[in-house]
């Protein structure tokens, strides 16, 4: 098996972020990320004011500056489609390096790099700094249905499993001479992925027979009890509150 | 403490028609450690889903210690009677073990210190505790085995039923197991095809077939009868040899 998508996302350390309750780290990421969205894109001050707080939390939490731009690559597809817009916005134009580029478009490229970047740089220490299962009881927490928060829950534990069994079905097709190079060949993977689907309703099923076992009702147990302390949920609220003025700043400014 | 298995007369079929418990028969004594044997298809699992209320039998009775097998019981069924499934993937569903361990008690309504003491006693009864902050996908055929039985063991359960316990376990995880299950001192209910498995745990053994109970005795006595193990299609492994006074 492999090393397991939940711990890619995750850097092992023992930050101050790492070990803030996960439901005040989700409202401050989010608080933050939101900020940034809302922000008008004219006040360029407000985005290097979020760029201190960015970099400073990710020096808090120790992950590293090169861990974070490895996966802001993540954003990459975003970047080279704002890099276009300067090319084909139409309207005022200005002269960068002997090409006439449009002025609404080099606003509109600026707009979507500093909110993708910035914005992505905060969930990313988000996930850096808490395990993937932290992060679902932090949205339990947060009153996230439960729904939600089991399907989310039970796709994280499976979808490894599932993956391998995909693995080992194409392992087999293989096997026998598979190998697809035409539309109409692609018949048996269809097939293929039914038997999976067929496979993962039997697993749901059998694992539904597990819980019941154990006496299960319909509703999750809450098995981890511990809260956001007063000082964490301060914390989290006082970077909420300082990117709120920033964004209120800025909208009054421009 | 551990309780009787009592089953009487219990039919079963399933939605499509098809007959899958006959009429089976059984008493299983507080403390008995019993095998079920049997080829595939015999209805062995679907008898151990009757044993907890998963499945309810179309006629007769399961009775555990002195409370039958009926919905208004299951949350106490439930805790008495402690089931292993086959896939110990489909046993560990949360993302660490000790939610899993942790997933049973809670149901029954145990919170905070008292939960997380469940948790280190049955994690430390299958010599476990350092599994506990492991996500279940990483870990071994025998630790995941072994972190199956500490779930339903934190239950503290009157009763344990194992379905192919030793399926996806290599030489020392199987040992482990075997170790680990004589040691406590339960009943227990254990479907298997692993027949030396049957003799080292198990002083009885009952052969099901085509839903019904067919045999049932002594587990040496019946491995060495040829003919019995043939009828049901069971058969010893390759070399493997009985010693004792049947065979002579």
């Amino acid at each position: 098996m492999g090393t397991g998508h939940s711990h890619a996302l995750y850097v092992h350390e023992h930050s101050p972020l790492h070990q803030l309750a996960p439901e005040a780290k989700i409202v401050a990421a989010f608080g933050l990320v939101v900020a940034i969205a809302v922000t008008p894109r004219q006040a360029v001050w407000a985005f290097a004011g979020y760029a201190v707080i960015a970099a400073g939390l990710v020096a808090m939490s120790r992950v590293g500056f090169r861990f974070v731009a490895i996966r802001l690559l993540a954003v990459a597809p975003f970047v080279v489609f704002a890099l276009f817009i300067p090319f084909i916005a139409t309207g005022e134009t200005v002269e960068v390096w002997g090409m006439q580029l449009s002025v609404e478009g080099l606003w509109g490229m600026w707009n979507i790099l500093a909110k993708a970047v910035l914005g992505a740089s905060v969930s990313i220490v988000l996930t850096a700094t808490t395990e993937i299962p932290e992060i679902i009881r932090g949205m339990g927490v947060l009153r996230v249905p439960v729904l939600f928060t089991s399907i989310a829950m039970f796709m994280v534990r499976y979808l490894e499993l599932i993956a391998d069994e995909l693995r080992r079905t194409r392992l087999a097709m293989t096997s026998r001479g598979y190998a697809p190079r035409w539309l109409s060949q692609a018949a048996p993977i269809a097939s293929a992925a039914g038997a999976l689907f067929v496979r993962s309703y039997e697993r749901g099923e059998r694992v539904h027979a597990a819980m019941l076992s154990r006496g299960f009702t319909g509703t999750m147990p809450s098995i981890d009890d511990r809260r956001a302390t007063s000082s964490e949920w301060a914390a989290a609220l006082s970077l909420v509150a300082l990117a709120a003025f920033v964004a209120i700043a800025a909208a009054m400014t421009s | 403490m551990s309780a009787q298995v009592r089953v009487a007369g219990v039919e079963f079929s399933y939605p499509d028609g098809r007959a899958a418990l006959r009429g089976v028969d059984l008493v299983v004594e507080s403390g008995e450690r019993v095998a079920i044997l049997g080829p595939n298809g015999a209805g062995k699992t679907t008898l151990a889903l009757h044993l907890n209320g998963i499945y309810q039998p179309s006629s007769g009775t399961v009775t555990i210690g002195d409370l039958q097998v009926v919905e208004a019981n299951f949350s106490e069924i439930r805790r008495r009677v402690g089931m292993v499934f086959q896939d110990s993937n489909d046993q560990l569903f949360m993302p660490k073990v000790r939610d899993d361990v942790a997933f049973g008690p809670a149901n029954l309504g145990v919170t905070g210190a008292e939960l997380e003491q469940r948790v280190q006693s049955a994690l430390a009864a299958v010599g476990g505790e350092a599994l506990a902050d492991r996500p279940a996908h990483h870990l071994s055929g025998g630790e995941r085995r072994r972190a199956a039985l500490a779930t339903v063991l934190a239950m503290d359960p009157d009763v344990l039923v194992f379905d192919e316990p030793s399926s996806d376990l290599d030489g020392a995880g199987r040992r482990e197991l075997v170790s680990a299950l004589s040691s406590l001192g339960l009943t227990q209910i254990v479907i298997t095809h692993d027949l030396p498995l049957a003799l080292e745990l198990c002083p009885r053994a009952v052969i099901m077939r085509e839903g019904r109970i067919v045999a049932d005795g002594e587990t040496r006595a019946m491995l060495v009868d040829a003919t019995l193990l043939a009828e049901n299609r069971l058969e010893l492994p390759f070399g493997f040899q009985l010693g004792g006074p049947l065979e002579g």
